[in-house]
Order: structure tokens, then sequence, then C-alpha cells
């Protein structure tokens, strides 16, 4: 089953997303920032990582940095949250390693047809 | 299939009131320079402004966004935080909780206040217009004409596009949701198999897309790979749809792949049946709750551990009692024994540990008093410092419900009237600053709260004045000290020259004292002249068990609640006075304690009917102690409260029931309501001997 | 036994054919009981459990009718007694005196009471159209309680207002 690591220290978007991608079929595990991200990154193997890019201890961008160092990461889709889209965002984005973003606010909808481009 | 958004509102209401919390705990202690407090508002704020907008409370991210904006550009360094914008930020924080409050509620929110704060924000930010400046999420744009039109798309990504995490065939099965797809790969640039680098891409493609999409629309099916690609798109004319598609044998499997993979993915969308959970119906209890709802409970994995054991344990003494039961004979009477008193361990531990899941730590009710704290002392002029011990205490979620109001009145109190101006401290030697102390622990099996200040004190000889002013006590009576602060209580009471509207008409202290009590509890007064003032505030760790005396009176069993028992006692004649004709006074050291037979009182059978010698159970509600006649004392126990309010009706004197041992109901007494309907039975007996006077 | 036999006799989804079972398609079911020689009834779906009569646990200061509270599997049940309260015969309490314990919800407000009664009767099916409007002429029974009447034979049966009997000594809740 696809597996996607969801990083969000917000509950309230993180249950949401979970429960969409669960309710899709998709196998999700959680975690509430960077530090906890990346600790459950290295415990497993993951088909998609989704992750906020605002959140204490480590941040969404420095997570796709750290994430793409770990050979079993270097190829895996990582999708960043974000709350802009200006072109800086996707330079910083991009420069991590990050594979792209989803605009908030987004609907469940949206995030099912975003992530066919990056998962079956 | 649709996800029905509204399951995770509350999750996200409950993150908010905590975010705000935080923002305004960290606001009122931020200093300049302080980087990481700075990040953790931002964040807090962009948290909510971002749920909002998923969740749809548009006005709440409109809001925020300028609180968050003012925010960034603090932490940016493009502006340095003034105590005014302190002080903006406090009230935008307020605002916030207003609008997530009405969003909790359903309700209405104070427009005005908010309008207010907008204009203040975006004067403070400089910005013009008075439209809100949040990007409103544009839907697809609807340039597409309804009807399919024909897209020819060349793909060249560079080499290393699959690095990004990227994958073509992926983009294309994104692309084919749009419409029917057809693709031609062109692998002329593939080297030799040695040569290659699987980590590599070689190929590009040629793609026709007949849709109805825009051309925006195929765009964004590539945004992620803009940079990293050469990406055309050409409308091309029905006419000239391109021909036979020669393909290459491997990326023939690949578009059948590719198709295949959309159907299957097309195929589970629809198969999916809409998860649609019912949204929560608001009851009418949500609107009327003015209290803070604590919502859910977050319990610790621990106390979850440690109910799990509990249980098992209990299974254990279940099994070991079930065996022993079978082939019962009286040599076992030993083990069954032991077995019952395993069983009581394992029953009690249980219930402690159910206890606890409903206990939260005090925090969550002092957590409001430094900014309420702050602002009385804006208000007032007078320097406050307020010290917090003990949040850590735990009691239970719905008396910390219930305590939050008459705490708020107690603290307004001790800054009205108990802190004196710094110009008076000053000249009493004492510090500038007046200092205000909330702290909570645990005695026995309650929850004290003391709320103390380095203030005036109460100045006994006023209080008592305005008691006799106000009829409430005989100008000779002496009275203790206690006594005479209890006087604080009485309704319509305050001495305060002018009411002021901090603490309210004098309606508020027979208010608190009400509130505490119908918890079960009792509030006490300390105080020093010139030194300051402790008030007391004792409440059960929990409302549904009560810890009682059971006492008898003729048949029937009655529970006393342990915390309003002050003494038993056998009642001696040379004490006992008869007064005004009925009434009986028992004198307890300086005390005259009325008596009320309470088979009298509940018109039952009893055995006892003369005072002399009988048992009294002197009790203490409201400040006034009573001597309740019984039969027999009986054993003290933990009670599960039951109300009788379900299926019956309230009954005077009784405050609920509860099931005993034997399976039996029994009464708990409501001895201020007994208080209550003994005066007035007096009350009614002498209106009957004036009204027989009168007539003789 | 022929098996396939049988298995043609099961009627396909929709199809019902159970002939000779007087089957209830319309109407409602009530229990009666009595109130010394009378006859009363109440919908059977409000009956929650039919017990003996226990000597309840008295309530201070309450009327002659309301003879106390009972614990019904945890929960505290009013125990009302209709001879009393009606003012019908002599109530009288015995090995066959029986409580008839009523559930009725109206509005999510649910009142679970108790009503003792000196016996418990039969369940009638009564189609609606059988209710019988009943003529008020100063009977016991006030007639807020007095749903109609059913006749049953050469008897009648006063059916009762259940939402009137829950709301039962309902006054004074805070």
């Amino acid at each position: 089953m696809t597996k996607i690591l969801v990083v969000d220290d917000s509950n309230s978007i993180r249950d949401m997303v979970s429960f969409t991608l669960k309710s899709a079929g998709f196998e999700t595990i959680e975690a509430k920032d960077g530090v906890e991200g990346l600790s459950k990154a290295k415990a497993a193997n993951y088909d998609l990582v989704i992750s906020d890019i605002n959140m204490p201890n480590m941040d969404g961008i420095t997570l796709c940095s750290e994430l793409r160092k770990l050979p079993s990461f270097k190829f895996t889709p990582i999708l960043m949250l974000t709350t802009e889209s200006s072109s800086e965002m996707k330079m910083r984005g991009k420069a991590a390693g990050a594979t792209g973003w989803l605009v908030k606010p987004f609907n469940p909808e949206k995030l099912l047809e975003t992530i066919k481009r990056v998962v079956r | 299939m649709s996800v029905d958004l509204s399951q995770f509102i509350p999750t996200f209401l409950e993150e908010s009131f905590e975010g705000l919390e935080l923002m305004e705990s960290s606001l009122l202690k931020l200093d300049a320079g302080d980087d990481d407090s700075i990040n953790s508002i931002f964040r807090a704020a962009h948290s909510i402004k971002g749920g909002a907008g998923t969740f749809g409370f548009d006005n709440i991210t409109e809001f925020t966004h300028l609180v968050e904006t003012l925010l960034d550009e603090i932490r940016d360094g493009r502006r340095d935080i003034t105590a005014k914008d302190k002080e903006l930020l406090l009230v935008s924080v307020d605002c916030m909780r207003l609008l997530i409050e009405a969003a909790r509620d359903d309700a209405d929110y104070d427009e005005d206040k908010i309008t207010q704060t907008t204009q203040l924000l975006e004067q403070t930010l400089d910005i013009k217009s008075t439209s809100s400046n949040v990007e409103k999420r544009l839907g697809n744009s609807n340039t597409g004409k309804p009807k399919d039109k024909i897209w020819h798309i060349t793909f060249i990504p560079e080499h290393h596009l699959i690095q990004t995490g990227n994958d073509p065939l992926l983009l294309f099965n994104a692309l084919a949701d749009l419409g029917n797809l057809t693709l031609k790969a062109k692998t002329d640039l593939l080297p030799a198999i040695t040569e290659m680098d699987a980590t590599e891409l070689y190929i590009s493609w040629e793609l026709t897309l007949t849709s109805d999409a825009s051309e925006e629309d195929i765009r964004e099916v590539f945004e992620w790979v803009e940079d990293e690609c050469k990406l055309e798109i050409i409308e091309v004319e029905p006419t000239s749809v391109s021909n036979a598609i020669e393909t290459h044998d491997s990326s023939d499997t690949r578009i059948a792949v590719a198709t295949e993979l959309s159907n299957v993915a097309t195929a589970l969308a629809t198969d999916k049946s809409a998860i649609g959970i019912q949204s929560s119906e608001k009851t009418d209890k949500n609107k009327a709750k003015s209290k803070q709802d604590l919502g859910s409970i977050r319990v610790g994995v621990d106390k979850v551990d440690s109910l799990i054991n509990l249980m098992g344990e209990l299974v254990i003494t279940q099994s070991m009692l079930s065996e022993l039961g079978n082939d019962f004979d009286i040599s076992k009477l030993e083990k069954l024994k032991s077995g019952l008193d395993q069983l009581l361990q394992n029953t009690k531990e249980l219930q402690e540990s159910v206890m606890k899941i409903r206990m939260l730590p005090i925090s969550f009710a002092f957590n409001r008093f430094p900014r309420l704290v702050h602002d009385l002392s804006l208000k007032t002029g007078k320097e406050i410092n307020l010290v917090i011990r003990g949040e850590q205490t735990e009691l239970d979620k719905t008396v910390m419900e219930q305590i939050g109001d008459p705490l708020v009145h107690l603290v307004r109190n001790a800054v009205d009237h108990g802190i004196e101006s710094s110009d008076i401290r000053l000249a009493n030697g004492k510090p500038k600053s007046g200092t205000i102390t909330l702290d909570a622990y645990h005695q026995g099996g309650n929850i004290v709260i003391e709320i103390g200040d380095d203030g005036a004190g109460i100045n006994r000889e006023a209080v008592l004045r305005k008691a006799i002013e106000k009829g409430l006590v005989d100008s000779g009576a002496t009275l203790t000290d206690s006594q005479v602060f209890d006087l604080l209580f009485e309704p319509g009471f305050s001495t305060a020259k002018e009411i002021s509207d901090i603490s309210g008409r004098g309606v508020g202290m027979d208010v608190v004292k009400r509130n505490i009590q119908s918890l079960g509890g009792r509030i006490q007064v300390e105080s020093e002249p010139g030194k300051g003032s402790k008030f007391k505030v004792n409440l059960p760790l929990t409302l549904a068990i009560l810890d009682g005396q059971l006492v008898r009176v003729g048949t029937e069993v009655y529970i006393i609640p342990l915390i309003t028992i002050v003494e038993s006692l056998q009642a001696k004649e040379e004490f006992i006075n008869k007064v005004s004709g009925d009434m009986t006074l028992y004198r307890l050291r300086d005390d005259n304690v009325p008596v009320i037979p309470i088979y009298q009182l509940f018109n039952l059978p009893a055995d006892t009917k003369e005072v002399n010698n009988s048992l009294l159970v002197v009790v203490e509600a409201d400040g006034q102690k009573v001597g309740l006649m019984v039969d027999d004392l009986l054993a003290q126990q933990q009670v599960v409260i039951k109300s009788l309010k379900d299926n019956y009706q309230q009954v005077e004197g009784i405050s609920g029931a509860t099931i005993l041992g034997d399976g039996s109901v029994a009464m708990i007494l409501d001895v201020p309501g007994m208080i209550e309907m003994a005066m007035k039975r007096a009350q009614e007996k002498q209106s009957e001997h004036t009204l027989e006077g009168a007539l003789v | 036994m022929d098996i396939q036999a049988l298995a043609k006799d099961i009627p396909e989804q929709g199809e019902y054919s159970l002939e000779g079972i007087d089957f209830i398609t319309s109407g409602k079911q009530y229990l009666t009981f009595l109130l010394a020689e009378e006859q009363y009834a109440v919908d059977i779906l409000c009956v929650e459990e039919i017990r003996s009569w226990e000597q309840p646990t008295v309530i201070p200061n309450a009327p002659k009718y309301v003879k106390g509270v009972i614990n019904m599997r945890g929960i505290i049940v009013p125990i009302i007694d209709l001879r009393l309260k009606f003012n019908i015969g002599q109530a009288t309490y015995s090995d066959i005196t029986v409580v008839i314990v009523l559930t009725v919800e109206i509005e999510d407000q649910s009142r679970t009471i108790g009503f003792v009664v000196d016996a418990v009767s039969d369940v009638l099916n009564v189609e609606d159209n059988e209710i019988k409007n009943s003529p008020y002429f100063g009977g016991c029974v006030p007639q807020s309680y007095i749903e109609g009447l059913i006749n049953v034979g050469a008897k009648v049966v006063t059916l009762l207002n259940v939402e009137t009997l829950q709301l039962i000594e309902k006054h004074k809740v805070d």
C-alpha cells in the first residue's frame, strides 16, 4: 500500500490530510514537526512526504533538505504545504529539493487531485 | 468522493484557542529582541489563518492575515515592536478569540470591535484600502469553452528531472484526467545501455490532449517542473488531428500502462462512496455555554496504560473469585475474604485511575489571569505583580469549567479593593508593586485554591458598620473576625464608596459563594489589616462522587456530605435550650446551634423524637451551623451521586440520590436546602401563631 | 426432506408469502392493565419493563401517590401509584401488585417512571380508527390523561396518553 508521511504542526490540518488520504486508500504516518518527521522518515520507506513549511523545532524546508541527504529519500516525492505561492517560496523549496507544493488553503479534493502527479 | 471537513472543525477550534493562549502569554512576557517568542507568536497566528482558510472561516482568515502581516514585519526586523504595537496585538488576540468563539457557537460577535481593530491594524501597517488584502483563492478560471479542444504538447524534460521526485508518467496521469490523452515518446537521445545513468531521464514526449480544459489548466499540471523542462502547448484545429502515432515498443507499454493507470484512478474515484460523516449537531447547550468550554480531553498515554493495567488486575481478581465460587465450602472462607479485599483494592485503584482521566491541571483556569491582571493594572493605574503557583495541580474538568468565573471575580476584587495605589503603598513602607498570588494544592480529598494579596487587608470595622446599616446584624452583636468577613458574602453587600465597575455592584461575592457551594465546596477568608487578605476556596476533586456519612432516621438511610460535617455528638440536657416557643438550640462551645429534627422536616417516623440524649450531627453551610437529629450513625463511604431530576424533579432538602451496596436507593441531604426549609417552616408557624393571636 | 423443494418455497426478495400467520399490518399494540375493576391501556412501545412491587425509597414530603424511587439497573426511577393518583379502588401492595415501567421520549427529553397498578392483562392490537373519543363526565381520571376508549367485546378499555404520563410530577426542575 502506498505509504505517505504527513508532517504538520496543526492537528486539524494533519487530521484532515491524513483522513483524506486514508479514505483514498493510502497508508499515512503522521509527525507534528520536522524533527519528528525526520526520525519517522528514517524508520521506514515512504512513497510520498507531505510537509508544512512553518513548524516549530525544524521547519519544512530544512526537513526537505535533510530528507534528501538520506539515500532512501533521494527520489521520493516531497510536497510542501505553503500559504504563499510566491516565486521566492518556489525557489527555496526547489533549492531544498522539494518535488512540488500545494497552496493552503486547499480542500481534500484538491489534495487528492494534486498528489496524483506524484503517486499512483 | 467527498470528505466532510466539519469533523475536523472541533480540533481546529481547540488548537486555535490554544494558539491564542500561547500568543497572549508570549505577548505579555515579550521583551524586545526575543526572536524565539516572536516566531512562535507568528507561527500561532499563521496556523490559525491556515486552518481558518481550510475550514471556510473567511472572516477569521481575513482578520488574522492582518495580525500575521504585522507579526511578520516584526520578526523580519522590518519593524521594531513598540508598546503600542504590543497592546494592539493583545487586542487583536481578543478579537480573534471573539471570532473563533462565534465560529464555535454559531453565534454573532461584536462586529464593531472587529472593525475598529481592523482599522487600527491597517493604519499600523500603512494599508490604504479598507478591503482585505487576502489573496482569495481563485477558482479555476472559466476560460475554457465547454467544447473540447485539441492540444498539442511538447514536453522535453531536463535530464535530472527524476531527481526532484517528479515522475513524468504520473504527470501524464494527471493530464489524462483532463480528457483524452495519447502520447509519443522520443527516444533519440537515449544513450547506449552501458552509458546510461539510471537516475537520468533521456526521453521527451509529444502529447495530444483532447479536452475542454484551458491552457492554464494544462500548465498547472506541469507547474512543478516548469523550470526543469521545455514545455510547449499549442492549440490545434480539430481538422488536423494527428495521424496514427508511431510508437516505440517500450513506450507502447508505457502508454498502455499510463492509460490503464488513469482508468484505474478514475474507477477508484467513482467507486468510492461519498464519505459523509454527519457533522456534529449544534446542540442548544453549545449556544448557551458562556463558560469557557474546554471541549475534548486529551489524555496522556500513561493514564490510559494505567487504566488498562488495572482492568487487567480486576479481571484476574474476578476470575479468582469466580473459581472460588465453584464448589465453595467453608474452608475457602479465608481465601474468599482475601479475594474480596483484593477486589476492593482493585476497584479503588480503578476508580482513582478513571477519575484522573477527567482531571486536568488547573493551569487551564489560571491561564487567563496574566492577561486579566495586566489589563486591570493598566485600567486602575496600580502596579501589580501576579504570582502563580501550583498550576499543575489537577482537578476535575467540569469543576474547573465552573470555578473560572468565581476566581475571576476574586482576583478583580483583590485588584480593586485589596491592592492599594502605589502612593499609599510607598507611604506605608510597602513595595510599589502590589502582589497577587494564585495558588492551588491538594489537601485531603479536595483541592484548595488560594487567592492572596499583600494589600490593605479587610477593614473589619467598615464591614461591620455596613452590615449593621443593611440590617444584616444587630448593632450589639459580638462577632469573630471570620464571622465579620463572612458578611462580605451576603447579597447586596459592598463597602466601596463608588461601586467600581471592575468588581461589580456588590452582586459579586454572594454569587461567588453560591457557585462554590453548588460545586460542593466552601470559601473562607483570612485577612490582616495593612498586610493583606487571603481567600481560600475548598473544592471536592470531583462532582460525581461524594464522601458521605450514612445516617439512619427511622427506617430510612440518608447521606450527609462529609465536607459539611463539623462534628457529631450526643446531646446533653444541660446544653439544650428552647427559645421562641419552638426552636431548640444546642450550646456548642460559644455557638448556639439550632437543632433540626430530620424526621419532622421530612415527615417520617423515627425512633428519637426528643432532643435530649439524641444523636446530633452538627453541619455547616452558608456560614451557618445546625444540628441534624438522627437515630443512628452508620458507615462513612464514598457514594456516586445520581440525580433525581432526570426522571423526577428537584426535591427540597435533597441534593441527589445514590445506590448503596445492597442495591437500595438512599437520598443525599442538601444541607443548605434543609436549613432554608426549616427557616421557612418556622416563619410559617410564626405567622400562624400571629394570626391565631390576632383572632383571639 | 427435499431441500430443493423447500428452497423453491423461499420467497424471492420482495415476495412475502406467509400464509396462515396472523400478521399485524396496521394499528398499534397496547398493554392493558387493571386499576381495581377498570381496564386501562398504554402504548406497548413505551413499556420498558414490568416489575413486581417492591418497597421504594421514600421521597421526603412527596405527594401520597409518589411512593418513592427504586434502583432499576443503576437508574433512579420514581414510582407513582396510579390507584392513588386517580383515586381508584384501594391501594394495596401484595405479591401480585405490579409496577409498569414506562420510558417516554418527547423531543429528546426522556423520562422513565414506574406506575403501580393492580394487575397486567393483555396485549391488544388496535387500529387507529378503533379508538373512540372519550366523553368526559367528570370521571376520576383527568381528561388530559385520556387518549380515547377502546371497545373490547362488551368491555371498555381506557387508553391513557403516555405523553401526559411522561410529564407527571415534572415541575420544579431548577
